[in-house]
């Protein structure tokens, strides 16, 4: 019976063809629209693990409250002391120090004053331990676009924008100038080794990135740091563990009440990312549910029409003795060939329009020029083992659905009325 | 009599006479400003984790020319500071560099401290920036002192409205607020120890508290001020910085 029916959906194209095209765009737009949504919120996740917020982050109780003030004042002292115990107890996480500062770089003419000057937001890094990977969590080789890497302290690399802007070439001096930890000025004079672009808006506009020991010395925080970030080393996110960490770590030094005393905090306890973490997830649910419910309502519309221009065919298959239940339960098997013919041209189509955003992208640096949300400029879909049977299940569910819901008209039939129905 | 206590009561109320608010400011100004200016002073800053104090000595030439040097502590030590027409320049003699202060940074505190750049920038005279309208009076202390509210009259001020407390008799600030645009209240300032100098009233001890910072404010303290002075006009220049 199952080839009998398939040779029927191949040889007769009108009965196929438009839920063929239906369910294949739907499953198709589908499968890109989960790809684009996935790729561009996966990509922001990243950037905000990497750049700010760790897979688990610790501060002191003080510093936690305004951690987006960057409040150095308000660092952990004795860092390495605290950052070996973090290694000792947590030994399947990637531990690092870094500290955030705000500031100004200033170039100076051949008079020693000010030619170019800029706020900057800067990274404090370990950069040159053999064992760090803070450059690979920058992508810092790839971003490069003049220059090299800082090899030795004292240099620093700069935001490509600004350095054309001001044509700032590698090799440069230039003034940081901040805030120390207890408030004084920090001057500090750097060499520029390379510039960068992140194609992140809010870090391109002007970042610095900088080894920890130079930040340290110029904010006057020997052996103290604002943050200790701690990573998986499969470098996804796992927010079970992470909680657990956490809560285990937090519990230890819950009598201690002085608001100087570390605290430990997910990634996704940090500002804003709970939603964030939540919409992600989400996502691939929410789209299944509205698809499956437009797309039904679509399906249901063209089973009613093919019904109606199927009407004689049920009507001699009636008569000649078919049973109403043996004729519905064809149109449902009908209905999950459809489905899985639409689904896998659907899907097909999708991955490959999913790979070419993949690989090429789109260039939204124009919408996020004012932006402070840590985004790619260049949006990429990505392509997840989800994508490749994502866009079956509303596939299938919503033309059965459709074919279910148009084909109850058959049970309404009258065998008396038949043949004139078919006379007339 | 019931009628007598109503009509004096009245007169208390609304018949409160004050003399003319650009008359207090002028007479304000006549004790703050000078010609020029050298004092030295010590500047206390009560952190949320510390306490650190800086020395410094600064020339003044009336409102636009200024040049401070820190003293100590020894990090700060030879850092210079020049105020000249609506300009900045700092000096620091660990990076050999003079950097000129502008922009956003004018916002930024000064030495972590509750006064940003721009409190110290902004030159003009509160008369040609500000309404003036005296509210009432008030007694704080042992001083009584009028209630002076200004409004700014023209674009670009750090500040949109200040609430002044001025001594009635001696015509110096007493105690500040100052506000946003929006109505929150910013910093609030405290003037304190007030002698007689060279023939006028001076608050020898500023306090000045950022309420959106944490901390306990910034004690700023005058010991040693000195009106009328001769001092060469090559300070004023960016010349002297690095000197």
């Amino acid at each position: 019976m199952i080839r009998f029916l398939f040779k029927g959906i191949i040889k007769d194209k009108s009965r196929s063809l438009l839920p063929i095209i239906v369910v294949s765009l739907g499953v198709m737009l589908m499968v890109v629209m989960f790809c684009w949504i996935h790729g561009i919120m996966g990509e922001s996740l990243r950037l905000n693990a990497n750049f700010n917020t760790g897979h688990l982050k610790v501060m002191t109780r003080a510093y936690a409250k305004d951690a987006d003030q960057m409040p150095n004042d308000l660092a952990i002292l004795r860092v390495d002391n605290q950052l070996k115990e973090l290694k000792t107890a947590y030994p399947n996480l990637d531990w690092v120090k870094r500290i955030r500062f705000g500031g100004l770089i200033d170039f100076p003419d051949s008079n020693g004053e000010t030619r170019a000057q800029g706020p900057v937001v800067g990274w404090a890094l370990d950069l040159f331990s053999p064992e760090s990977k803070e450059s690979l969590r920058f992508n810092l080789e790839r971003s490069l676009v003049l220059g090299k890497l800082p090899a030795k302290p004292g240099e620093a690399l700069i935001s490509d924008l600004f350095a054309t802007k001001f044509h700032i070439k590698p090799g440069e001096k230039f003034t940081l100038f901040g805030t120390t930890m207890d408030g004084g000025m920090a001057f500090k004079n750097l060499i520029v080794s390379g510039s960068i672009r992140f194609g992140s808006a809010s870090l391109d506009r002007g970042a610095v990135i900088a080894d920890i020991s130079d930040v340290q010395l110029a904010l006057a925080m020997d052996d103290a740091a604002g943050e200790i970030l701690a990573f998986f080393n499969s470098n996804r996110y796992d927010n079970e563990q992470a909680s657990a960490a956490a809560l285990a770590f937090n519990q230890k030094l819950k009598s201690i009440k002085d608001e100087y005393a570390p605290v430990m905090i997910t990634l996704r306890e940090q500002s804003g990312m709970a939603d964030f973490i939540d919409y992600v997830d989400a996502i691939g649910s929410v789209m299944i549910i509205v698809f499956m419910v437009a797309m039904s309502i679509v399906l249901w519309n063209a089973g009613l029409l093919g019904g109606l221009r199927r009407y004689n065919e049920f009507g001699i298959r009636l008569a000649m003795g078919e049973d109403k239940d043996h004729i519905y339960k064809t149109l449902i098997y009908e209905a999950v060939f459809i489905g899985t013919i639409g689904s896998v041209l659907g899907t097909t189509f999708g991955l490959l329009i999913a790979w070419y955003l993949q690989t090429v992208g789109i260039d939204i640096s124009g919408i996020m020029k004012n932006s402070s949300l840590l985004m790619p400029s260049v949006a990429r879909a990505e392509i997840t083992p989800t994508a490749w049977y994502i866009g079956f299940i509303p596939g299938l569910i919503s033309v059965v659905l459709g074919n279910a819901l148009s084909g109850i008209g058959i049970y309404k039939r009258q065998t008396a009325q038949l043949f004139k129905e078919l006379e007339a | 009599m019931k009628y007598l206590f109503i009509f004096l009561l009245v007169i208390q109320v609304f018949g409160k006479e004050y003399p003319d608010g650009d008359l207090i400011i002028r007479k304000v100004d006549q004790n703050m400003s000078s010609k020029n200016r050298i004092f030295e002073s010590s500047m206390t800053i009560h952190g949320k984790r510390n306490s650190r104090t800086m020395l410094s000595r600064t020339m003044s030439e009336g409102n636009k020319k200024s040049f401070t040097e820190y003293l100590s502590p020894a990090s700060e030590k030879g850092t210079k500071m020049l105020k000249l027409q609506g300009q900045l320049w700092i000096y620091s003699p660990s990076t050999d560099r003079i950097i000129q202060i502008s922009g956003n940074m004018l916002r930024q505190s000064v030495m972590g401290s509750d006064l940003s750049y721009e409190d110290m920038m902004d030159d003009r005279k509160l008369m040609d920036i500000y309404t003036v309208k005296v509210t009432g009076d008030e007694t704080l202390g042992d001083r009584t002192a009028y209630i002076v509210e200004l409004t700014a009259k023209v674009e670009n001020v750090a500040y949109f409205k200040q609430r002044m407390w001025i001594d009635r008799e001696r015509f110096v600030p007493v105690k500040e607020e100052l506000y946003a645009k929006s109505g929150q209240l910013l910093k609030r300032v405290d003037f304190k120890d007030v002698q007689k100098i060279q023939g006028r009233w001076f608050p020898m001890t500023i306090v000045y508290k950022d309420v959106l910072k944490d901390g306990n404010g910034t004690e700023f303290n005058m010991t040693s001020v000195k009106f009328d002075q001769q001092i060469a006009d090559y300070i004023f220049t960016k010349g002297s910085l690095k000197q």
